[in-house]
């Protein structure tokens, strides 16, 4: 998924975020666990993405949060909840990840 | 093949893991689930009088026993009532697992009759929790949940289920295998080679141990480890009974209603060892302020605590037990003479017990003179207010799981059914409920189910007609404005208790106020002893809430 300059400007990330990789359990309460988690210990979260995959039993979330703001304790935090199967930072993922939330904020 | 219903397979699981009593409530919402468990004679089931009732006296059971207990409730105002049950066990790490009746599938989000989101409202306050979807998967549902609330750092869990879930019938080939038993991380070698390091090198270390040691049955390590380095411990509210009271390396309960000396000890630390503790405000007091000298060990099995509110120089993520088998064999035996001495000055210019608090009709007399009448063997639940802080200070804590009290929610009301539960545990032990006129009123209730059950429980009310530490604040921190924190009415809590059907004694006028009290401590049945305090009686020293441990105020000591 190749990010043009617009891609990149229509995102408009901060400089301070990085990108979460998480898998977990599919089932209706997993988003509502993942983002409660969020507002309760008061972390940042800039942007969420989540799908099944695979036969449907695993989802893929992809989260875009604060780097500066307790990232360590975010990313433990996380990994407490039973439902979340792997957290992973991928930075790396950075760029798709923009270029996927310039192409959500084109869809009418 | 077996072929039950959803409502059969949780109660032959609980069964199958070992679980013997239940307590609960029933209601629309969970008939089918009483039903199944009117089939079967291993487990017994104990009717509380409220759901919050039910929730803490299974807590009464998993507090002193360690291991997960249940509770039933059913749905809409059953869950609700449960709810600040769990909340309890998940900011203490009480291992519970609280099953709840929902309105059938067809009916979930439409507002029905007895309808609340109890899966969504218990999310923030259980370590884990389930809606069941199907009976099928009950079938490995339940055994988790028990596994859940009990390993790692244990937690309440909480199962939802459909009515009709409870009544689907499904046939199945064999129960499954029991869960594997979480592993426990055995913490990093190299940290544990850093922490033992940094304590063989330290000149004034001390030891924080908290309730995440007594989860872990590492008191005695904790305890070992003290005496093999001459390091002085301080509790935590939930680690009280790590080390008895009167051994000479305690220093007793740190932070907001500490004796002095151990808040200015904790000042001088260069190493603090934390283990099993989460650095709570009510132990730390201001956090910046709090041991500002020292380097930090910190233990915990849950990751997470490990630089949440203190960094960390050497983090060990493991269990207590595992930690101090690690470090026990690499620290040095130390005598430390002369920190230990500089402690023991400290407590020669600020003794914790000014011998005018053990006047007759004093709470710590009359606390000391329970601990005698109810033996070393006695469990002691506490309700939440100044007679709490009183039984901390005071009680000659002898070992682990002998204190139960609630410590992070802070719930009055958590006394008299976790007496329950902890008598239901080890009924042949005494059990004591100190508890005030304030928290006994909010789960008074109970008193049926304690005569019901014929739990021999001693429920001594600390009676001073208010709400004392919060009146204690509107002393020191309001300008004297007392509201809505004294009583207008005289509760006669004698009476009510015989209306009961309990057992009854009032010291308030007593002649003979000591005969009363053995008296009431030897009834073989569950009783009530009401103790008049002065309303004036305060918990001192007190640090501020907000301010650095050594501002202490209130005691004969402070300059103020």
């Amino acid at each position: 998924m190749p990010a043009t300059d617009t891609d990149r400007a229509a995102a408009t990330p901060s400089g301070s975020t990085t990108i979460l990789r998480l898998t977990v359990n599919n089932h209706p309460g997993v988003m509502l666990q993942i983002c409660g988690l969020f507002a309760r210990r008061a972390f940042n979260l800039e942007g969420i993405f989540c799908t099944a995959i695979g036969r449907g039993d695993t989802s893929r979330i992809w989260l875009t949060v604060d780097a500066a703001d307790r990232l360590d304790q975010v990313v433990k935090q996380l990994a407490k909840l039973e439902d979340v199967l792997a957290v992973e930072d991928r930075a790396d993922a950075r760029d798709r990840v923009e270029a996927m939330a310039a192409m959500m904020g084109r869809i009418g | 093949m077996p072929r039950l219903s959803g409502a059969q397979i949780i109660i032959h699981q609980l069964e199958r893991h070992g679980i013997r009593t239940v307590t609960g409530i029933p209601g629309g919402a969970n008939l089918p689930l009483y039903d199944a468990l009117a089939d079967t004679t291993a487990i017994r089931h104990v009717l509380a009088r409220h759901e919050q009732g039910a929730g803490f006296i299974a807590q009464g059971m998993a507090r002193s026993t360690g291991r997960p207990a249940v509770c039933f409730a059913t749905s809409g105002p059953g869950a609700t009532n449960v709810l600040t049950a769990l909340a309890d066990a998940y900011l203490d790490s009480i291992p519970l697992v609280c099953i709840t009746g929902q309105v059938p599938r067809s009916l979930l989000g439409t507002d029905a009759f007895q309808e609340v989101d109890t899966y969504g409202m218990s999310m923030p306050i259980t370590k884990h929790n389930y809606l069941a979807r199907s009976a099928a998967e009950l079938l490995t549902m339940v055994p988790k949940a028990l596994r859940l609330a009990g390993s790692g750092r244990p937690g309440p869990v909480l199962i939802d289920v459909p009515k009709d879930v409870q009544t689907e019938v499904v046939e199945f080939a064999a129960w499954p295998e029991p869960c594997p038993t979480a592993d426990h991380r055995p913490g990093d070698e190299q940290a544990i080679a850093q922490a033992a390091a940094m304590i063989n090198g330290a000149t004034r270390p001390i030891l924080y141990l908290g309730g995440g040691v007594i989860h872990a049955g590492a008191a005695a390590a904790a305890r070992q480890l003290a005496e093999q380095a001459a390091i002085p411990a301080v509790m935590t509210l939930m680690g009280l009974g790590i080390l008895p009271s009167d051994h000479p390396l305690s220093l007793g309960m740190l932070g907001m209603h500490a004796c002095r000396a151990t808040n200015l000890a904790m000042e001088e630390c260069d190493v603090l060892i934390a283990a099993g503790v989460r650095f709570d405000d009510r132990a730390t007091g201001r956090i910046s302020a709090f041991c500002p000298n020292a380097k930090v060990i910190h233990v915990d099995i849950d990751a997470s605590e490990i630089g949440k509110l203190r960094p960390a120089d050497a983090g060990i993520t493991s269990d207590a037990g595992r930690a101090f088998a690690g470090l026990l064999p690499l620290i040095r035996p130390r005598r430390r003479g002369q920190w230990n001495e500089r402690i023991r000055q400290l407590r020669r210019d600020f003794p914790c017990f000014p011998a005018q608090n053990f006047a007759p009709g004093k709470p710590f007399q009359l606390i000391r003179r329970i601990a005698e009448l109810a033996g070393p063997e006695a469990l002691i639940s506490t309700d939440v207010g100044k007679h709490q802080m009183w039984v901390a200070q005071a009680y000659p804590f002898t070992a682990p799981r002998q204190l139960l009290t609630s410590g992070g929610l802070g719930t009055m009301g958590f006394g008299l059914p976790a007496a329950i539960g902890a008598s239901l545990a080890f009924p042949g032990r005494p059990v004591v409920c100190f508890s005030g006129d304030g928290s006994l009123q909010m789960n008074i209730q109970e008193l049926a189910t304690a005569v019901e059950q014929q739990t021999p429980v001693r429920i001594v009310v600390l009676n001073n007609r208010s709400l004392g530490l919060v009146r204690q604040q509107q002393r020191l921190f309001y300008d004297q404005r007392y509201f809505a924190s004294s009583y207008g009415i005289a509760v006669d809590f004698a009476t009510i208790a015989r209306g009961f059907g309990m057992r009854a004694f009032d010291l308030d006028g007593a002649a003979e106020p000591d005969r009363l009290l053995r008296q009431a401590m030897a009834e073989p049945g569950p009783c009530l002893i009401n103790v008049p305090i002065d309303i004036e009686e305060e918990v001192t020293p007190m640090v501020p809430p907000g301010a650095a441990n050594t501002t202490m105020i209130g005691d004969d000591y402070a300059r103020n």
